[in-house]
């Protein structure tokens, strides 16, 4: 189409020419990008700019637009008296504690798998399988594992000899740690990946003058395999921290946020305002928020790059 | 020595077997179950492998009684597929542009683009919702479709590979007289088919194990994915636990199937930008 145009510029470069050239250049440019960014646009931008406005408006969609109401900030400050979103605020900081755990299981793993067994590749698929398996069907096959009164997991402990039980998911304390249980199981597969390909890229003559050093396997993995997956820690601890706040099938589908707000968490509480409740302007100030906290994860991840990670 | 090393090694696969073994323990159960009699589902000690078996009764009573499990697994396909299609082509478009294409403005649509990326997209669900009403893609695949299909995601990913190829190749084509058109289908895009496959499979993973989409953009039943199926079906069937594993078994085998035969593209995309969905 433009070959001609391009040609021509290259023999012979007169400034009325080349900027043609340039014009079909940037053409080329805005057709190639364009379906993308349209669609963004459109599905990303806008409604983020309408989560904004709506967010400080008192409407309910079914209504029509004329009852849009603009309220300020009154939806921030009833916020911050509603004990639903706050208890779900508070059970998303917890969720946060599924990240590490997860991290220092995969690493162990990973580097056990990496060094020291034959079959890595079945290891790989093994420790895979949750993940890429649907939150729905795992989740659904642990409210029966979790079942209190004949599901395999109490029956198991039964048989140990322990008389009473927790009731998981029934239970007001357990409900949220069994919740977390499930999340690290689904998310090793992931970390594992990921730490394994760091892993392979750490040069193995470090190794092999540690071991002329004489230092011991806790020494080389303190001294040498630790320092050097901090990029990817680091990495693995921001993406979980995001994704953590984003958790909504699993408490959509295992528990419904029950018992008593329990398990609820601000995605799921933003999802039945909007949607059940249809509060729309009330469930977009939530929306704000939940940005706003994955907006700060990130810039803390743009701020810690540079400070924590030994490279 | 050699010896001694090879008796570690040995030693710790059967560790690792058997934590692994531990580690799909749900998923054995889960497949164990759906082969019993409801009445032999929990019983203890664990029936691994069933002593009275219901296979047949089980899958059958999913697939052809009354929830259409046969509609919602051609919904899943059909909407699985064509997202992939289209995120693919639209995704390798943008990243040929950005990647090679030199214009006006492209470090800003870049950065654009780069910030859409931040954005969680349960921030976004309502005015999406709203938007999709308005524009009558609620309740219905386009919308699905349209709402999988734009991710900045996958223009990252494929730039990176994009910007690998050298230069001269599209110095040398350019030359020959290939116009943009020309170099992106005839020489990059063969180039990038093993990034392709690994993204494209990614996203159809994605897609089929997309639950939230589908339960806000989709009313009707006969619409229904796999997973909005299933849900629907573990809610209804009450106490029929055999019948409800049977339903997830057949949820997730399809992806096993996927992931067993697409593993090396699986795993080098998760390791690669450590990507996440």
């Amino acid at each position: 189409m433009n070959n001609t145009i391009l040609k021509t510029a290259r023999s012979k470069p007169t400034p009325r020419v080349r900027s043609a050239a340039r014009r079909r250049e940037t053409l080329s440019g805005y057709i190639f990008i364009g379906p993308m960014f349209l669609g963004l646009l459109i599905l990303t931008i806008i409604p983020t700019l309408l989560t904004f406005i709506l967010s400080f408006s008192d409407w309910s969609f079914i209504s029509g637009v004329d009852k849009l109401k603009f309220t300020g900030f009154k939806n921030f400050s009833r916020l911050f008296d509603d004990d639903v979103f706050l208890t779900s605020l508070k059970n998303n900081l917890w969720l946060l504690l599924v990240v590490p755990i997860q991290l220092i299981i995969s690493l162990v793993l990973a580097v056990i798998i990496d060094r020291l067994v034959y079959w890595k590749g079945l290891f790989k698929i093994i420790f895979f399988m949750p993940y890429i398996s649907s939150i729905v069907a795992v989740s659904i096959c642990f409210q029966l594992l979790f079942q209190p009164s004949y599901g395999p997991i109490n029956q198991f402990l039964r048989s140990l000899g322990v008389s009473s039980p927790p009731t998981w998911l029934a239970d007001i304390r357990y409900a949220l740690p069994s919740v977390m249980i499930i999340m690290v199981w689904v998310g090793i597969g992931f970390c594992l990946i990921v730490y394994m390909a760091a892993l392979q890229s750490i040069p193995k003559d470090l190794y092999e003058s540690a071991d002329i050093d004489g230092a011991g396997a806790w020494t080389r993995f303190s001294r040498i395999t630790l320092p050097l997956v901090s990029p990817t820690t680091f990495f693995l601890l921001v993406t979980g921290f995001i994704s953590s706040f984003k958790a909504f099938d699993i408490i959509k589908v295992l528990t419904e946020g029950k018992p008593a707000y329990s398990t609820s968490v601000v995605t799921y509480y933003l999802y039945t305002t909007a949607f059940e409740n249809l509060k729309t302007g009330y469930a977009s100030s939530m929306a704000l928020i939940l940005f706003g906290f994955v907006l700060l994860i990130t810039l803390f991840q743009l701020y810690g790059q540079k400070k924590w990670v030994n490279y | 020595m050699d010896k001694q090393k090879r008796g570690v090694r040995t030693a710790a696969t059967i560790a690792m077997l058997i934590i692994g073994a531990a580690f799909i323990t749900p998923f054995l159960w889960m497949i164990s179950a759906s082969f019993k009699p409801e009445i032999d589902v929990f019983n203890y000690p664990i029936e691994w492998i069933p002593k009275h078996w219901n296979l047949y009764g089980n899958y059958r009573e999913v697939w052809f009684g009354e929830h259409p499990f046969g509609t919602y697994y051609w919904n899943t396909i059909k909407v699985s597929a064509l997202t992939t299609v289209v995120s693919v082509l639209v995704s390798s478009m943008a990243a040929y542009g950005f990647a090679h294409v030199d214009f006006k403005g492209r470090n800003v649509m870049f950065l654009v683009v780069l910030m859409t990326f931040m954005v969680p997209s349960y921030s976004i669900i309502v005015p999406q919702f709203l938007l999709f009403r308005w524009l009558h893609l609620f309740d219905s695949h386009l919308g699905l479709i349209v709402i999988g299909s734009f991710s900045a995601l996958g223009t990252f990913m494929l730039r990176q590979f994009f910007l690998g190829i050298h230069r001269d190749y599209l110095e040398a084509a350019k030359l020959d007289g290939a116009g943009h058109a020309r170099i992106f289908l005839q020489i990059t895009l063969p180039l990038v088919k093993p990034a392709l496959a690994t993204y494209g499979i990614l996203r159809f993973i994605w897609t089929w194990n997309d639950y939230a989409n589908p339960l806000i953009f989709l009313r009707s039943d006969r619409l229904s994915t796999i997973q909005l199926g299933i849900q629907k079906f573990a809610s209804e069937s009450g106490v029929y636990y055999s019948l409800i594993m049977a339903g997830t078994v057949s949820a997730i085998l399809p992806l096993i199937v996927i992931f067993v035969i697409g593993q090396k593209q699986v795993i080098e995309g998760i390791a690669m930008g450590g990507v996440k969905g």
